[in-house]
Parts: structure tokens; C-alpha cells; sequence
């Protein structure tokens, strides 16, 4: 895993206790928004988010810039070069 | 025999038109909101529509709007659900003695996981003092639920100055509002809470649909896991049909608040105006900060259970304190709560309009009701006085 630190995001969402795979839905429902070059930041506390946020980016040809662990939840960084 | 159905606090006969709104998604509307062909877009569709009239109906976002099965779960839901995510920053919360049993014994229940609860006395009209809840803050605290109003004795309590309060030491506040939403008007951006709990069937939708408003912003760690209905925060398939009516409940709620209460206010008062004038009947709650059809007494030596019989055997049909606590057959804690004796709290008795009773129904029971209470004075082996039973203290109630 990339660990980062003081990533400046565009955007943030804040789905902390929120159930998968919100995760997912909320990680495509934001990117849509996003203009290419920008960054989201996804507050969760959900541990399946470590595999499937990288791997969303993988597969949708995002930037996967990484995470930081805030001890009750984690951040993930993601920055949109798909179209 | 006439039919006077006076508990509307228990619950509200369904409105026709929030029947007539629900009828398809029983029939033909029959598909689950999560499914992604036709039919559970047009079942998504009307339950975002109904969550855009709830917050509506209280001016709040349509996304700040949980929807729950009940007012109950909607309790549950916001005091676990805040207690747990906020665990870290403290453990301490604070509830009125007014509140409903889904508060009180959540309240119990995390005293048991490790929470520290202490319950804010209330004055003899049922009211929770800013001033005291203030004092019985400490650095743990992190949650404050008072009830917006009692459906036991009506009192609307001070929300909004218990609010500045907690705001001054960032204090989260939930209210239950169960017995206020649809009934009088509510702003949560002008009360200040982060969560309020509603129900339907209280302002003439259907059972089985109620909501938690929650401040965006907000984290509450759920209640029923599941899928991601209700934005991954209360699972389980949703009663669409419910949901739908209490949308439609929520609208007609809104569009004829005013008329409706006036139309309450003038009946309630005709009846706490006759009731003063009976011997040792005695007002509980406020008279004025009082939900608009709200009407409860204490009558001294007679048991509110045998009041309820005897009512009922005239066509005429009341409440006694909480339903649990006429269930029960002992004295309503919230009555006690008040300063209320404890024989006297046996003798309570509610009478809740709504917009079904007329002002014929009120002479009705006003011609009916001293002649109930003189009978079960005659036999009431209490009639010249409690005895050794009287609990002492001074008497509480307005008259």
C-alpha cells in the first residue's frame, strides 16, 4: 500500500460508518463530477476499501495516489486522469 | 352509540388521499428501489420523492433524511448510533425523565456497554431547564436527547435554548420528535439539533415508516447492517408503500399545519377550561407550551385505568399515562418525574384530538366524563383521602 501524506483534495467525501459498498458507489458516483486533474479524498472506516479502491482504479484507468490512516478511519487519495 | 376516538397520541387514522398514495406500491409499483430495470427506478423515484416532502416538512435536506420503521427505531438508531461514533471523543450522555421508553432504555442499554447517562430532572410542569442541563455537562459528555414534546402531558420543552447550551461546549442534541412533527411547526436549521426522530402514523400517514433527520455532516454508526439502502445506513428493503404514505402525510402535514391546529387548540382549550372546573381534576403539563390537541389530567382518588373502562363503555376512547405504563398498572414515570404523588399519577388521563373529532364529540365527553368520575369515587376506597398510601410532598399540578 502507497501511503501519503497532506494531499490536497478538490473534493471530499465522508462516508465514515457508512456500509459497502458504498464505498464503490459513492467513489464512481464522485469521480463523475471531477474534471480530469483533480483529486478526491474518500473517508472511510471500511478495512475492503484497502483492496477494492485500487483496485477501482486499476480497472477505470485512475490514479491511484494513496491513503493515510487517521487511526479511527482511513483517506484515500485518487486523482482523475480517465475520461 | 356514539364513537369518540380521542388517543391520537397512540395514532392517527390513516389520511384518504395518503391511502390513495400508497395503493400502487402494493399492487402493480411492487419492485425493490435497488433493482435497476423499471421497476426499481419507479419504486427509487417515489421514495425520493417522499424524502424530499419529510424534509420538507421540516426543513432539512432531502439527503439528511434516514428513513426507519418506526419512531422507535429512530431513537435507537440516533442514540446508539452517535453514542458508538463518538466513543472516542467521550462517554458520557444526557437524557431527560421526560423521554419515550425507545430513549430510556437505549440509555439503559449503553449504561450497560460502558456509558455514563445521567437523567435531567424536569419542574413540575414537565419542563428540562437549559440552566440544568448546563450543569450536569461534563468533558465527557457527548450527546444530549431531550423530547420535543411529551406525548404524556404535551409540554413542549425549550429545544432550542437547551441547543445554545450544547453548542457552546459542541455538544451533538437529538430530539425525539415523534409527538410534534406534522403537528406543529418545525425548522431543524432554526432549533439547532443534529438529529430528530419522526413518525408517520402521528401526523396521519401509515404505521411502519419513520425517520431520523440527521445533520449533514454528521457521522452515526448503524444500527441494522445490511445492504446500501437509506445511503448505507439503515439496511433492509425499504416499505415502499410506507414510505410513500408518510411522503404524502408529510406534504398534506405541511400544506395544512395552521388550520389544523387551530381547529385542535379551540377543542383542547373548551376542554381544559370545563375540566377546571371539576373537583380535584387537575391540568398536567403547561397550559400554554402545550401540543395543540393535547389535553391531560390527574384526578385525584379514582384509578386511570377504571376511567378508561367506563369511558370506553360510553363509546368514548382515551389514554393513561404511556401505554406501557397502563399496561403495567403502576404509576407513569413521567408523571412521577414531575413531582406528581404517586397515587394521584394513578389517576391520569389524556385525551388527544384529531382533525376526526368534532365539536360535538368534545360536548359529548364533557356531558359524559364527571358522571365517571362521581361513580368511581363511590366505590374508590381512597375517596375521603390516601391514607397511610399518600406519598407526602406537596402536590404539583396546576390547576
Amino acid at each position: 500500500m502507497k501511503f501519503v501524506e497532506n494531499v490536497k483534495a478538490d473534493v471530499t467525501t465522508d462516508i465514515v460508518y457508512m456500509m459497502c459498498p458504498m464505498h464503490l458507489l459513492k467513489l464512481e458516483e464522485q469521480m463523475k463530477e471531477l474534471d480530469t486533474g483533480q483529486i478526491l479524498e474518500i473517508m472511510t472506516d471500511y478495512d475492503g476499501a484497502l483492496e477494492d479502491i485500487p483496485a477501482w482504479c486499476e480497472k477505470t484507468g485512475n490514479e491511484f495516489l494513496g491513503m493515510e490512516d487517521s487511526g479511527d478511519f482511513f483517506k484515500f487519495y485518487i486523482k482523475k486522469t480517465a475520461r | 352509540m356514539r364513537k369518540c376516538y380521542f388517543d391520537h397520541v397512540a395514532t392517527n387514522p390513516l389520511h384518504p388521499a395518503v391511502l390513495e398514495a400508497m395503493m400502487p406500491f402494493f399492487d402493480k409499483e411492487f419492485g425493490n428501489p435497488l433493482s435497476v430495470y423499471e421497476y426499481g427506478s419507479s419504486a427509487k423515484k417515489a421514495i425520493e420523492d417522499a424524502r424530499a416532502k419529510v424534509a420538507g416538512l421540516i426543513q432539512a435536506k432531502p439527503q439528511e433524511i434516514v428513513f426507519t420503521a418506526s419512531g422507535a427505531e429512530a431513537n435507537n438508531f440516533a442514540l446508539r448510533g452517535i453514542a458508538l461514533a463518538k466513543q472516542n471523543e467521550g462517554k458520557h450522555i444526557l437524557v431527560s425523565r421526560m423521554e419515550h421508553h425507545s430513549i430510556l432504555n437505549s440509555a439503559r442499554f449503553l449504561e450497560k456497554s460502558g456509558f455514563a447517562v445521567t437523567y435531567l430532572p424536569v419542574d413540575k410542569k414537565g419542563f428540562v431547564d437549559p440552566d440544568t442541563v448546563r450543569k450536569a455537562i461534563t468533558k465527557e459528555t457527548i450527546l444530549i436527547s431531550v423530547i420535543h414534546a411529551s406525548s404524556e402531558v404535551g409540554t413542549i420543552e425549550p429545544i432550542k435554548e437547551i441547543v445554545k447550551v450544547a453548542k457552546e461546549k459542541k455538544i451533538i442534541v437529538h430530539t425525539d420528535a415523534v409527538a410534534t412533527t406534522g403537528n406543529i411547526p418545525i425548522d431543524v436549521k432554526d432549533l439547532g439539533v443534529d438529529l430528530l426522530s419522526m413518525a408517520a402514523h402521528q401526523f396521519y400517514g401509515p404505521k411502519g415508516a419513520g425517520g431520523l433527520y440527521v445533520r449533514q455532516g454528521l457521522r452515526i454508526v448503524p444500527l441494522i447492517y445490511g445492504g446500501i439502502q437509506e445511503s448505507g445506513r439503515r439496511a433492509g428493503t425499504e416499505n415502499v408503500p410506507a414510505i410513500v404514505g408518510m411522503g404524502k402525510a408529510a406534504e398534506l402535514a405541511g400544506a395544512e399545519m395552521q388550520a389544523r391546529a387551530e381547529y385542535l387548540q379551540q377543542k383542547r382549550d373548551r376542554i381544559i377550561d370545563a375540566m377546571a372546573k371539576l373537583e380535584n381534576v387537575y391540568l398536567t403539563g403547561d397550559r400554554e407550551k402545550r401540543l395543540p390537541g393535547h389535553a391531560s389530567f390527574c384526578a385525584e382518588f379514582i384509578e386511570g385505568e377504571a376511567m378508561l373502562l367506563l369511558l370506553a363503555a360510553k363509546g368514548i376512547f382515551a389514554a393513561s399515562g404511556s401505554a406501557c405504563s397502563s399496561k403495567a398498572l403502576k404509576s407513569s414515570p413521567v408523571l412521577l418525574s414531575m413531582g406528581i404523588p404517586s397515587g394521584l399519577a394513578q389517576g391520569s388521563i389524556v385525551f388527544s384530538l384529531g382533525t376526526g373529532n368534532t365539536d360535538e364529540d368534545i360536548e359529548y365527553l364533557l356531558n359524559e366524563f364527571p358522571a365517571v368520575i362521581t361513580r368511581l369515587r363511590e366505590i374508590s376506597p381512597y375517596a375521603k383521602g390516601w391514607g397511610d398510601k399518600e406519598e407526602g410532598g406537596e402536590c404539583t399540578v396546576t390547576k
